[in-house]
């Protein structure tokens, strides 16, 4: 059988999922939305549940809330496990009424249930399922107790097919409304296979995805209307808040009677003195500068940077051993050049940062899990959450996409994975180094961070860009909850830092893999598929020719120049390489002079203009595709991306001309 | 007066929901409905976003955005 697994975020639920299927989970995307989709086998009865975003409703409004409704009314479940944080009650029980509306049985999972109890408090869970009309089942998800409860009961209610046994939560002047528009509709929503009184709350709020739904005619709309409006001058408020309240208005009738609060539990007062800290007026922006610092010189310093010479010095070994073997079993050497130069150096340079990776996922999964990203929002203000995967942007652009996940819309994380990239990644540096070591070499540090901070005003510009043009019109409603600190279990942030590492290696291995053969293939052979001793007859440098012109304005429009180009496609570090095979230069002196042949001091600035911003490595398309769940869209970043990088290497070129 | 308008510390009721579409549907769905209780906790250190609390939890939103609802302050409570 298959389950939902639904709640709002900060519930418990990733640690719930986690523990009912322990590490047999499929993570995957909702296609052509930046939502995750995560999927599992119940280890104890087999069933399959399916981990769908948090939510706090059944709105028609967010990506999340439009796919969980999707799937629950196109693909519906056998069950639903609702899951809600015991110390947060109410606000959990308003998304629970609207599931009950969806007829399909279900059990409610009441989550922290030992926080509660320690802060004295109790909860009457026969009430609470009595007056609900759903099983409800205490856990812990993160001391693993009532999971085993949960699994049976969930598979019980879902094999006898118990549907929830109350659906009125309505009274007066709103009852009277929901069941006339009921009765309205009730024909339509059958043929819809439409729970009808799903439909009905659904219609009078408004929603215009149920409307196409159910393909109501002019008359029934308009009687709709008559319906919903009649209603609103009784109750002397619209028919959204009206359905609001009337939800809150029974959740608090419930909890009066079912729920004893026995003040605030130890995980909110401690949560409120920690962030009397973290959110302090003047400490919290240093603090939380402090702690991105400490991850990254974590991440890529102490931790990362030695695995990763670890991981690189592996490989390289394995290289050598298998090159000794391909040696001595007297393979063609084209081929061994293939595996060696090819794949293990493409493949292998990639996978040398896996150990970075993780490590800084650990570090990202800590810092949501336990509370404190929510923190980040709050203290650095609207896109502030954009913030964190900027800054991971700098270190490299994959690991940044992949952390844009934790953004709370559609359009922002959309809007950051376009972005990350101009923020310049850490495999850009040698470019930059060896361009100012020839051209600037009095103004090398002036130079470098004129091109850090040129990255950030185009991403900003692009950002405004976007905001007025593609992105238009979403209204960002920036409400968030900031939940009570809580360390995450070891369990979770392991699991989530695995999943993170094997995401990872499976792109490594497949169009990473992909892409290095081609360029491999291009670069060795010429056009005729003879094996070239000279790089400059090759297919690579054939295509580099052919793009040439189209850097002429840009002031590079040498065949050497685009081609490297071409290769920093697979790993920006190439770009230098390639420039030194093709140029001929034997080590750094040669090639700076031989590359002073090759530019000027401002063709050579607008160079590197172009190398900043232009279209990230292969292993950054992956992520992006990844997150955006669609080819074709990764593929219109990439071109917007490198569109911007030519305007504004034009413009560099063109206007630094007037002046030099 | 607005939620916006509250003081750190500040205790109300609201009076009515502004706003309208995703956003208004939001601040309803997160319990910011009619007739509930409400504390402003704190600021954001540039002024912007504010933390309140209600219904148990607490909450952050845009100063604009809390403008947009209309509040009933009450007396402190004695606490």
């Amino acid at each position: 059988m298959i389950f939902a697994l639904i709640g709002n975020q900060n519930s418990g639920k990733t640690t719930l999922f986690n523990q009912l299927t322990g590490s047999n989970q499929h993570v995957g995307n909702f296609p052509g939305v930046t939502v995750e989709k995560k999927e599992g086998r119940i280890r104890k009865t087999g069933d399959t549940v399916v981990d769908l975003p948090g939510i706090y409703s059944l709105s028609p409004y967010t990506a999340e809330e439009v796919v969980t409704r999707d799937l629950l009314l196109d693909a519906t479940p056998d069950g639903i496990i609702n899951i809600v944080d015991a110390t947060n009650i109410q606000r959990n029980l308003y998304l629970t009424l609207q599931l009950i509306e969806l007829q399909i049985p279900m059990v409610l999972a009441l989550n922290m249930m030992d926080e509660v109890t320690r802060a004295g408090g109790s909860i009457d869970i026969d009430a609470l399922s009595r007056h609900l009309g759903i099983p409800v089942v205490p856990i812990s998800a993160s001391r693993n107790e009532g999971v085993s409860e949960l699994v049976d009961r969930i598979h019980k209610t879902a094999a006898e097919k118990l549907r929830p046994q109350r659906l009125d939560f309505c009274e007066g002047e709103v009852h009277r409304a929901i069941h006339g528009v009921a009765h309205l509709i009730e024909d339509h929503a059958l043929a819809q296979s439409m729970p009808v009184r799903f439909a009905a709350t659904k219609l009078m709020e408004g929603d215009q995805p149920t409307i196409k739904r159910l393909g109501l005619n002019q008359n029934e709309i308009e009687t709709l209307e008559h319906i919903t409006s009649e209603m609103e001058p009784a109750l002397g408020t619209d028919r959204e808040a009206a359905l609001a309240d009337m939800r809150y208005t029974y959740i608090e009738r419930l909890a009066g009677r079912a729920v004893h609060r026995g003040g605030d539990t130890v995980e909110q007062e401690r949560s409120v003195r920690i962030d009397s800290v973290l959110t302090h007026p003047v400490l919290a922006i240093p603090i939380f500068l402090c702690i991105m610092g400490l991850v990254f010189w974590l991440t890529f310093g102490v931790i990362g940077a030695p695995l990763s010479d670890l991981a690189s010095a592996g490989i390289d070994a394995l290289a050598g051993w298998v090159e000794g073997a391909m040696a001595a079993f007297g393979l063609n050497p084209v081929v061994q050049s293939l595996v060696i130069d090819g794949i293990f150096a493409g493949v292998g340079s990639v996978l040398s940062f896996l150990p970075t990776i993780i490590v800084l996922f650990f570090f990202l999964s800590l810092l949501e899990d336990s509370g404190y990203m929510a923190r980040v929002a709050f203290v650095m203000d609207l896109s502030g959450r954009s913030f964190v995967p900027m800054l991971i942007g700098f270190g490299c652009s994959v690991p940044a996409i992949m952390a844009t996940r934790t953004l709370a819309s559609e359009r922002d994380r959309k809007m950051t994975i376009i972005l990350t990239p101009f923020m310049s990644c850490s495999a850009k540096l040698p470019i930059y180094a060896v361009f100012t070591a020839a051209f600037f070499p009095r103004h090398a540090a002036l130079v470098m961070i004129s091109l850090y901070i040129l990255g950030m005003v185009v991403a900003v510009l692009c950002g405004l860009l976007l905001k007025s043009t593609f992105f238009r019109g979403e209204p960002v409603p920036f409400v968030m909850e900031l939940p009570a600190y809580r360390l995450p279990s070891a369990k979770t942030t392991v699991l989530h830092m695995w999943e993170k590492a094997k995401e990872f290696l499976y792109k490594a291995f497949t169009i990473i893999f992909l892409a290095t053969i081609i360029i491999w293939f291009l670069q060795t052979l010429d056009t005729r598929l003879n094996i070239v001793a000279d790089s400059s007859d090759s297919m690579l440098a054939a295509i580099g020719g052919f793009v040439a012109p189209l850097f002429a304005p840009l002031g590079f429009g040498n065949w050497i120049a685009s081609t490297a180009l071409i290769t920093g496609l697979t790993a920006k570090e190439a770009v230098v390489s390639t420039l030194a095979i093709l140029v001929g230069a034997g080590d750094e002196a040669g090639l700076t002079t031989l590359l002073g042949q090759l530019f000027t001091p401002l063709s050579a600035f607008s160079f590197l203009t172009f190398t900043l911003l232009y279209m990230p490595c292969v292993a950054a398309f992956a992520a992006v595709r990844r997150e955006y769940g669609s080819t074709r869209q990764a593929a219109g970043v990439m071109a917007f991306q490198t569109g911007v990088a030519w305007v504004v290497a034009f413009l560099v070129y063109n206007i630094g001309g007037v002046f030099i | 007066m607005t939620l916006a308008d509250l003081e750190v510390g500040q205790r109300g009721v609201i009076a009515a929901v502004g706003g309208e579409g995703a956003l208004r549907r939001r601040l309803l769905d997160m319990g910011l409905t009619p007739k509930t209780g409400v504390m402003v906790r704190k600021m954001a250190p540039m002024g912007d976003p504010m933390e309140i609390f209600l219904r148990g939890y607490e909450l952050t939103l845009r100063k604009e955005d809390a403008a947009r609802i209309q509040i009933l302050p009450a007396p402190p409570r004695e606490s």
